[in-house]
């Protein structure tokens, strides 16, 4: 118990990854805290790498996470600006409304 | 020992916390804290871990820039935050079966996994001595050597963010006065002033 061993810090990863697939069913007409439970699953990843990095004394698993961070910084970027141009447009960001281009 | 596995308890306890009131918060400017706060946490299990410079990269690039930007667009955004909130508790059960269904899963796989003897001798990268050099040194001699192109490509990845970004929220108004050189320098006294000849004593 006071060991805190690599199976702790997966296992609090794996329950932040299983808040945020919670957290995208949940807020299924709010595409803002969809975006952000993405970014809960994003950093349960980044955990693991970290985590497993630490735990094998390699060095890699901190570069993936860092490349990660970029990928995610650049995800929200482009998502929340998506967004703004959306809601511009269409005064709403309900996901339900968000069907135009089903043909 | 104690301290440490105190530390760990302590981040990790309020990291989930603060998960669980982000996908709960009824207004999503607490949304947006509360993922500022599971960041702060994030970063303190990292440093917990002895990758020094992703928790600060995750403090400053996270907490400094991803959730500010939120926070920017939660903010501009006129929206009616209570209309979306419908049909929460009707989502409620099957997000929650799907949600414990796959931690269990996680964890079934995190409590029946070992791993291989001699895993440890195959590091692609291995981490040096921490007192020999620091993690942020470590990580720099690893990354401008054999991770270079990733790192370039990393480097494109944003800018190509960047410019997305920004034409994709640039718009022109009508109806708005700026100014433009070119119109200015080709003005000629010709078409600007105009010369009236005006009788005394009468007005315009």
């Amino acid at each position: 118990m006071l060991e805190i061993t690599l199976a702790h810090y997966l296992t609090v990863a794996a329950i932040l990854f299983a808040i945020g697939i919670f957290g995208i069913f949940l807020n299924r007409k709010n595409v803002i805290v969809i975006l952000m439970s993405i970014e809960l699953i994003l950093l349960a990843v980044n955990i693991n790498l970290v985590a497993f990095s630490a735990a094998l004394d390699d060095l890699v698993g901190q570069i993936f996470a860092l490349f990660v961070l970029t990928v995610a910084a650049a995800e929200a970027a482009v998502g929340l600006a998506i967004l703004v141009v959306y809601f511009r447009n269409r005064g709403s960001i309900a996901v339900e409304d968000i069907n135009l281009m089903k043909g | 020992m104690i301290v440490q596995a105190f530390a760990f308890y302590l981040f990790a306890s309020v990291a989930v916390a603060a998960g669980v009131m982000v996908i709960s918060a009824r207004n999503p400017v607490h949304s947006v804290l509360f993922l500022i706060l599971a960041f702060f946490n994030s970063a303190g299990l990292f440093v917990l871990l002895g990758a020094e410079f992703l928790a600060m990269i995750l403090v400053v690039v996270y907490v400094g820039a991803v959730a500010v930007l939120f926070m920017f667009v939660v903010m501009m955004l006129d929206i009616n935050f209570v209309e979306l909130r419908e049909g929460f508790l009707q989502y409620l059960p099957i997000g929650g079966v799907i949600g414990l269904v796959l931690l269990a899963e996680l964890v079934i796989v995190v409590g029946g996994w070992t791993l291989a003897p001699g895993t440890a001798q195959i590091a692609a990268a291995p981490a040096p001595a921490a007192d020999a050099i620091s993690n942020t040194h470590a990580l720099g001699a690893l990354i401008y050597t054999h991770y270079i192109y990733l790192f370039q490509a990393a480097g494109l990845i944003l800018l190509v963010a960047m410019i997305g970004a920004i034409v994709l929220t640039h718009r022109r108004r009508p109806g708005v006065r700026r100014q433009r050189i070119a119109d200015q320098v080709r003005r000629s006294p010709a078409e600007t002033i105009k010369m009236v000849n005006m009788p005394p004593g009468a007005g315009i």
